[in-house]
């Protein structure tokens, strides 16, 4: 995709970003633009609901229905959005805080619900917007400016943590593997039911600061350097795993979910209130 | 032509029941007392009508997801009570930003925090007009009987849409929990507000959804539904197109808007009943369940020969200012009854430039105010003039 068609998905008198040199925010909204256009859905039917962040003002910059709304809210928002009108194609694009802290609630309940949404979590394992604080996907013992010391605490596996809550596609891809990270968004985007992709991306402003591997390019190396393809993985040992960021597709399966569930009872309901 | 149907109905059903007239399609929310009722009968209802329910797993999900559905292009509403009203504040300031018509409902208990779940208050009345940071726009409605609940809920639907705000529906657990009987007015008597459609919108190429002044919709830009026109819509402050912006004037523009297209259409807004005032000396000021004390005190009073009147407002905010200022002018002593510890009575007597002679009647302890208690105030009031 060259930079002419991906401006037509975009807002372009609104550039340029606010986003950092370096910044990985930019490479995911390319990625979910290029499966979109993959697709060829029409721009009228997408709703882009995002919460509070940096990577929360990708929205802003996106040509479709797009909503900015609160810190940790944008899976709520987006849950009204989808039952209102289950015609449009409903994307959440969110932080790691933003999904997991503040909206960690809303997350897991729309995985049980099998909730039809595509969430995009931008995780660059720290606060961005606030100025680097910890998140609940810092690595334990990385340095923010709120773990001063190092992190004591133990990030989630959002993986982990959205196949047991129900979702029913589950993918992981970095900033560095552009090309998955298309591929992982526009399966999701198609997928029926809760689609949850994490891209793991750089902050070097912060993230790479804090933690010495400060430039852009150095940490998409760094991604190059330790991820590991979910199929590979399953041949190593966990010891052989520590530190790495398993990369792949994750769960893929057909599950009903409440919007479709939910049509059934609006088909149940109109019939026996129009037979009185 | 049909029969008018005679029913008997509890509050809460009422406002699920009124909100489905006012075209409502979408309800979201969490189980609370005393308002949880109105999520069972919005459940029940909802799928008959092409509708949409959804338990929420809280307040702060419920209020953002009918955010979302009214965006969406969805009349929207979602019931809760004190503690969840209180969750539900950073949307609601969300809803005033973004111009979203929503209607929230809140059935009073005794409060602050869990409070008395099963016994009825007024003291969320404060908290409906500066529950959310920052100055914004609001509206807020509250009925006093179980038909009012259910003619003025689709007010509450109309406003919501052609302000674009949220609208608070305060009702108590009185109110909720009663049942009454009345005459089911028929649909056809009502003038529901719809939502505007892009094709409607004439003359405009790019359809701007925060701009002000347009000379073809008054001052206040119809909201159109997503899918029809794309736009984006945040909680920043933001320039017509809905993009956030950071110059101060571009902010002070939006301030303005939103208070003034509330201001600028007070006679609309400004609901209210006033009885026996033609001649009244006194004015007991009453809303909500407590109103229904205020009139049985007034009926008690007059039969002792004390010309005593009633105002009984249904828009709580905007504040009733300029009927209540006409009032004030001609009585000699005002009596205002509500349960709580002076929330409206504040705002009376900061208009009661004349100082007028007041007895307040409070209480919040879960016990309705009797008649008797605001007679008994009326009658002190009556001794202090006499002094
Ligand atoms: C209710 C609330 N609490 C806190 C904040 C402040 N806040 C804004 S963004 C943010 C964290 C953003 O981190 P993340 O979600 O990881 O997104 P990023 O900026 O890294 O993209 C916080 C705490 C807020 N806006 N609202």
């Amino acid at each position: 995709m060259n930079r002419s068609e991906a401006q037509e998905y975009l807002r372009n008198t609104h550039m340029p970003t606010v986003w950092c040199p370096g910044c990985g925010n930019g490479i995911v909204l390319k990625a979910t633009i290029e499966a979109i256009k993959n697709l060829k859905y029409n721009k009228d039917d997408i709703a882009v609901v995002s919460g509070i962040g940096c990577s929360s003002r990708a929205t802003g910059y996106l040509d479709f229905n797009t909503m900015h709304t609160l810190h940790g809210r944008a899976i709520a928002f987006a849950t009204g959005v989808k039952l209102a009108r289950p015609d449009l194609n409903v994307i959440v694009m969110t932080g790691d805080g933003d999904a997991m802290a503040i909206g960690g609630n809303h997350f897991i309940h729309a995985c049980r619900r099998n909730m039809d949404l595509t969430v995009i979590i931008f995780n660059n394992n720290i606060y961005g917007m606030t100025g680097g604080q910890y998140s609940p996907l810092t690595p334990t013992g990385s340095y923010a400016t709120t773990s001063p010391y190092g992190d004591i605490e133990t990030p989630f596996d959002t993986v982990e943590l959205a196949k047991t809550s129900g979702a029913t596609y589950i993918a992981r891809a970095t900033t560095y593997h552009y090309n998955l990270l298309v591929k992982y968004i526009q399966k999701g985007l198609a997928h029926r039911g809760m689609s949850v992709i994490e891209a793991v991306s750089q902050c070097p402003t912060y993230y790479g600061r804090y933690n010495k591997v400060d430039s852009g390019p150095g940490m998409l190396q760094y991604f190059k350097d330790n991820s590991v393809l979910l199929s590979q993985a399953k041949k190593m040992k966990k010891e052989e795993l520590e530190g790495k960021i398993i990369i792949g597709e994750f769960v893929e399966i057909e599950k009903p979910g409440y919007v479709d569930e939910y049509e059934k009872i609006r088909q149940r309901a109109e019939a026996t209130n129009s037979a009185k | 032509m049909s029969e008018k149907k005679f029913v008997i109905m509890q509050g809460d059903e009422a406002c699920a029941m009124g909100a489905l007239v006012a075209g409502c399609r979408f309800f979201a929310g969490y189980p609370i007392t005393p308002a949880t009722d109105i999520a069972e009968v919005m459940s029940r209802e909802l799928p008959k009508v092409g509708g949409t329910f959804i338990q929420m797993e809280d307040e702060l999900g419920s209020a953002a997801a009918i955010i979302g559905a009214s965006l969406a292009g969805v009349k929207s509403m979602t019931a809760t009570s004190g503690p969840g009203f209180s969750l539900m504040q950073e949307a609601f300031g969300y809803a005033s930003m973004t111009e979203t018509p929503t209607v929230f409902v809140d059935v009073q208990r005794g409060s602050p925090s869990t409070g008395l779940p099963t016994k009825p208050a007024q003291g969320d009345i404060m908290q409906a007009r500066w529950g959310t940071h920052g100055d914004h726009a609001v509206i807020a409605l509250y009925p006093s009987s179980v038909e009012e609940v259910y003619r003025y809920i689709v007010t509450a639907f109309n406003f919501a849409e052609l302000y674009r705000t949220p609208v608070v529906f305060l009702m108590d657990e009185t109110l909720g929990h009663m049942r009454e009987s009345f005459y089911l007015p028929s649909p056809m008597e009502f003038d529901i507000v719809e939502r505007i459609q892009t094709n409607e919108l004439k003359n405009e190429t790019v359809y701007q959804p925060f701009l002000e002044d347009s000379e073809l919709y008054d001052d206040i830009q119809p909201l159109v539904s997503m899918g029809k026109s794309r736009f984006h819509v945040s909680g920043l402050f933001h320039d017509e197109s809905g993009f956030p912006v950071g110059e101060s004037e571009i902010a002070s523009q939006l301030m303005k808007h939103f208070i003034n297209k509330i201001k600028l259409h007070l006679d609309d807004i400004l609901i209210y009943d006033t009885y026996m005032m033609e001649d009244a000396e006194y004015v007991i000021i009453a809303y909500g369940i407590t109103a229904r004390s205020a009139y049985r005190a007034m009926k008690l009073a007059r039969a002792n020969g004390i010309k005593v009147g009633l105002f009984k407002p249904i828009t709580i905010w905007p504040f009733p200012s300029v009927p209540l200022k006409k009032i004030l002018n001609k009585v000699s002593g005002i009596v205002v009854a509500e349960m709580n510890m002076g929330q409206f009575s504040h705002e009376v007597s900061r208009i009661n430039k004349r100082q007028v002679p007041m007895q307040t009647v409070l209480r919040e302890d879960g016990q309705l105010i009797s008649p008797f208690d605001i007679v008994n105030a009326l009658t002190n009031l009556l001794g202090e003039s006499e002094d």
